[in-house]
């Protein structure tokens, strides 16, 4: 069954048209993958699904509830059982690790301050992080602020999971890391998840379907090897990549 | 058409798009002002932020706020002086810059110095939060980063800046004593009494209660440019020098209409 439903989605900035007429279904526990170049939207699309932009046209349902209608309290109660790994991790810079971590987590359960700790150095454990718990964002790599930013997105447990940009700006070996990390995750909380990514050996890791967008258009979907097998330009071009 | 008529058109064009601009962004100012006045009444409360702003913002605007009270303070003396003297009224000095400082010279020089020391830092924190997407971040969390980051902050102004006023205040009556004592031999005793003499509530609570305006002023200006930044690092400039002088022209905006206000309300 789709957790989440997009169906016809557009959107223009200043008469640009970025996504056209945008069909999409993720199914419980799955994750697809949205393949395009740098700046065809990929992102937009993902900000769409969360609400954090409006469509012109279209709508956004998640768990059969359409997302575009939802009051504030609704809307903030579906974000809860949300988690969304920015493109630069966006962490905190005035919040130190454990702060990062702590502020969702507390806002969305009632926990003593020993279960409190217990959950976030058991979280930043799992993305091989502990030492770095008093540590201030400033202090952290690339890699580093993307565990961090993996793991407070996913500490609350969430159903339904976002990734954007998982891997762009780092090293190949980090990337391959931060992929297998996800993988790992993905397989311990089996959220449902959109991943948005140019990065093929990302995609290959992590996805159990792709699709691709391209000058707005997301009519390409299938499997992995499907696309990579299939006769179309477009997705040939990506897979050449590999 | 000329090629003069078009010069003029683009030139009246541009200065077309200039006042639209103006006004969409005291639209926008406006709007964002209102939400305040919603958002603060309703839980949840974040009183442990506010706590913690009230404590940066002060420790911030402080020492910069009460050397200028002092410095401010003396030089009024000194300038006043000789002029009371020629008309023999110079034990008039103290009431005279007891009643202008707390009236006008304190909340004005206060809520000036912490527009340009905490308007432009919360314009540049909020700048440089929205271009790193912070912002989105605590959005998707499930709160609302307006009650979290500008309730918190607005409130903080509001509180602090009476209270800064009156440590300064206090500051630039000491600051005038100094250039007092130096060219006469007037005691403190004597001008502490003189002052305290010379001052009413009515000096006192529309002094302390406009600095309530001007709080509100720092704090939602600084909220509001930098929360609405855009465009990377330029931006977050942009954002940190506009809140200084958007600040700081509503304040005297503001305390042109609050000094009419209170003489409509304490005429004497």
């Amino acid at each position: 069954m789709a957790v989440i439903e997009l169906r016809n989605i557009s959107k223009a900035f200043d008469g640009h048209h970025v996504l056209r007429s945008v069909d999409l279904e993720v199914d419980e526990g799955t994750t697809v993958v949205i393949l395009g170049k740098s700046g065809v939207g990929k992102s937009v699309l993902l900000k769409v699904v969360i609400r954090l932009i409006t469509p012109d046209q279209g709508t956004v349902h998640i768990d059969g509830q359409e997302v575009g209608r939802m009051k504030s309290r609704g809307l903030q109660a579906l974000r809860r059982g949300m988690g969304y790994l920015f493109q630069g991790a966006a962490l905190y810079d005035s919040m130190s690790v454990r702060e990062n971590l702590a502020f969702p987590l507390e806002r969305s359960e009632r926990l003593e301050a020993v279960e409190l700790e217990h959950r976030i150095v058991e979280q930043l454990r799992l993305v091989g992080l502990v030492d770095a718990i008093d540590k201030m964002p400033s202090d952290l790599s690339g890699g580093m602020k993307k565990r961090v930013g993996l793991a407070r997105a996913l500490i609350t447990n969430p159903r339904i999971m976002l990734y954007d940009e998982p891997t762009t700006g780092l090293d190949p070996i980090t990337a391959r890391e931060i992929s297998y990390l996800i993988k790992n995750m993905q397989e311990r909380y089996r959220p449902t998840s959109i991943a948005v990514t140019h990065d093929m050996i990302c995609a290959r890791i992590i996805a159990d379907k792709a699709a691709i967008l391209d000058h707005g258009v997301l009519d390409r979907q299938g499997t992995m090897d499907s696309l990579r097998n299939s006769n179309d330009e477009i997705a040939q071009s990506f897979f050449a990549s590999e | 058409m000329s090629a003069e008529s078009h010069h003029h058109t683009s030139r009246g064009g541009r200065f077309a798009k200039f006042l639209t601009g103006k006004f969409e962004h005291a639209g926008s100012l406006a709007a964002f002002s209102g939400k305040f006045f919603v958002h603060v009444l309703f839980p949840p409360y974040e009183f442990g932020e506010v706590r913690k702003h009230l404590d940066e913002l002060g420790s911030r605007s402080l020492p910069l706020a009460g050397i200028t009270g002092f410095i401010v303070g003396l030089i009024l003396a000194m300038q006043t002086r000789p002029t009371l003297f020629r008309f023999g009224a110079d034990s008039f000095l103290p009431a005279m810059v007891a009643i202008s400082f707390v009236r006008e010279l304190g909340p004005v020089i206060t809520a000036l110095i912490v527009a340009g020391r905490v308007s432009s830092g919360i314009g540049a924190e909020l700048g440089s939060m929205r271009v790193t997407e912070q912002i989105d971040a605590i959005e998707v969390t499930g709160i609302d980063p307006y009650k979290f980051l500008v309730v918190t902050r607005v409130l903080a102004c509001i509180l602090l800046q009476p209270l800064l006023t009156a440590i300064v205040n206090a500051i630039g009556l000491f600051g005038s004593y100094v250039a007092v004592a130096i060219e006469s031999s007037m005691s403190w005793r004597l001008y502490w009494d003189s002052v305290v003499h010379s001052l009413t509530f009515a000096d006192l609570i529309p002094g302390l209660a406009k600095t309530t305006v001007f709080g509100f002023i720092i704090g939602i200006v600084g909220c509001h440019q930098g929360y609405n930044a855009r465009g990377g690092t330029e931006g977050v400039g942009r954002a940190s020098t506009s809140a200084v002088v958007v600040s700081s022209m509503l304040i005297i905006f503001a305390d042109m209409i609050l000094v009419k206000v209170t003489v409509l309300l304490w005429p004497s």
